[in-house]
């Protein structure tokens, strides 16, 4: 579904990403392990055309993607959920989920919205407040909810358990588990690399722009390697 | 009722500089620079209107759409050929470029009609109203009416449209609004669109209330409109609307009552003392990041 090929993405004379090669396949989720640093997010952000990569390819359901403005990306059915949530604070919950549906028909927002409040009784009973003042679990959900309202055949998602509570990162991997099994592809990044392998059908790990293992969740689970650094021993 | 007719010609002062003072926010609050050209695109807009009106003599009713039409599309043209090979550069030369557009049009206004002052046309044909010992002139009356129109039409806009919210997601936060698959690019193009217009109506009612139209017409008016900006929140819109009609009334009462000479000097201090109480103006929202 996703085939990225050697690419390389400088952020002006820094070269963040050296040739990084991975693919998603549909159904599955992949996803990408690594320190803070070492190019995960800017992975992400050259996936959805925020960044376009200097060497290298970028397909998508069998089109090329290179230069392709992040709108017209997520018309071709790939959502990204950023880094820190990035909702709209000052639009309400609804309106938050209304953007996310921007690229659909006018009749089908309605059913989504129904369908993201389904998946998330707590936004329902907050649908009229402000965005900015849902506590973080709340934001993460409202992230997420926003995404699904572009029918994505992809999600990708930067560190959904960043900054929440232990209980709450359960509940945000159960809801990543759930949406993989209702039929949407996954692209996942985290720091969290025990949670997201457990979850993930194969996984790779990133140190300072380059892919340095790859594998299925439970061999990279496995390997002294990804012990060692990212599981604690 | 001296003091009352002197409250609705500033209400109606005041409504002028809202409409100015709306495109001087919205771009701002969408593309995150102050437009200095926003000011001479009045002074075209009267001179467009000039020329339909005066020079081809067409009636009133063709006169105005048109010249909405035509500065609209010069709106959306300086912002394509001046502004947008900015979008990554430091706020100094976007600045700078859009301070350069003013200086363009002011002159290129004074090649093709010289500088000698026009009649403005008398497009708006409404009499005077009487109210016992009060009179409000036709041109207030006009003026007041569309302006409040127009306001509540843009404030619907904004709050209950598609277009409107995806300009109040764009002004939030950019890339988290393309990623949403809003065209980012068009969205300012549809801001600078409605800020043109909005210019057109101001021009009209500015040329109807002095009578008279000059390459440098736009200019005053421009800075006060953004001085009421900066004074009701850059980047709010009630606030925008808040502050020219207070700058309006402010300035009229000040000429009648204390000194037309100081007017300008008395509306100018009473910014700088809300901005000192108030540093983001009376309804500007302190940005909260949170992390």
């Amino acid at each position: 579904m996703l085939k990225v090929e050697n690419i390389d993405v400088y952020y002006g004379a820094i070269h963040a990403i050296r040739n990084v090669s991975f693919e998603v396949n549909e159904g599955e989720i992949v996803t990408l392990i690594g320190a803070n640093g070492a190019g995960k997010s800017t992975i992400l952000k050259t996936v959805s055309g925020i960044l376009t990569p200097k060497t290298g390819t970028v397909n998508f359901m069998d089109k090329k993607l290179n230069g392709t403005p992040s709108y017209m990306v997520t018309r071709m059915g790939l959502s990204h959920v950023p880094e820190g949530r990035r909702i709209f604070q000052q639009l309400s919950v609804e309106e938050n989920l209304e953007m996310g549906g921007f690229t659909r028909n006018k009749d089908e927002i309605p059913a989504l919205i129904e369908h993201v409040y389904d998946k998330f009784p707590r936004l329902r009973e907050r649908h009229t407040q402000i965005a900015g003042t849902l506590s973080g679990g709340e934001q993460q959900m409202l992230a997420i909810g926003r995404a699904l309202m572009s029918k994505p055949h992809l999600m990708m998602l930067d560190e959904p358990s960043m900054g929440l509570a232990p209980i709450l990162v359960e509940q945000i991997f159960e809801i990543i588990k759930e949406l993989n099994e209702s039929g949407v592809t996954i692209l996942l990044v985290e720091q969290n690399a025990n949670m997201a392998l457990k979850i993930a059908d194969r996984g790779y790990v990133l140190e300072s722009g380059k892919i340095v293992l790859s594998g299925t969740g439970a061999e990279l689970m496995a390997s002294d390697a990804v012990k060692k650094a990212y599981l604690g021993g | 009722m001296d003091f009352l007719s002197t409250l609705i010609s500033g209400l109606s002062l005041g409504s002028i500089y809202a409409l100015i003072a709306l495109g001087y926010t919205m771009v701002y609050g969408i593309a995150k620079m102050l437009n200095f050209a926003h000011g001479d695109i009045i002074m075209v807009a009267a001179f467009t209107v000039y020329v339909f009106a005066t020079v081809l003599k067409l009636p009133a009713a063709a006169t105005i759409p048109l010249a909405v039409l035509f500065c609209m599309l010069l709106g959306v043209t300086i912002e394509r050929i001046a502004y947008k090979p900015l979008r990554k550069a430091p706020p100094l030369s976007v600045l700078i470029t859009a301070i350069g557009v003013s200086y363009f049009l002011q002159n290129l206004a004074l090649l093709i009609f010289g500088s000698n002052q026009k009649s403005f046309p008398k497009i708006i044909n409404i009499p005077a109203l009487k109210l016992g010992q009060l009179t409000i002139k036709g041109e207030s009356i006009a003026t007041l009416s569309v302006s409040i129109v127009i306001m509540l039409a843009l404030t619907l806009f904004i709050s209950r449209s598609k277009m409107g919210k995806a300009m109040r997601a764009v002004s939030e936060d950019k890339e988290a609004a393309e990623l949403m698959g809003i065209n980012v690019n068009q969205t300012i193009s549809v801001t600078f669109a409605i800020g043109s217009a909005l210019a057109v109506a101001a021009g009209v009612f500015y040329g109807a209330t002095y009578n008279f139209i000059g390459p440098y017409t736009g200019s005053m008016p421009g800075i006060k409109a953004f001085v009421a900006a900066v004074f009701g929140g850059i980047g709010s819109i009630p606030g925008a609307m808040l502050g020219g009609i207070l700058l309006g009334v402010i300035e009229n009462l000040s000429k009648a009552y204390i000194s037309t000479e100081l007017s300008d000097a008395i509306v100018f201090a009473v910014l700088i003392i809300i901005l000192y109480v108030k540093p983001t103006g009376l309804l500007g929202r302190k940005t909260n990041e949170k992390v």
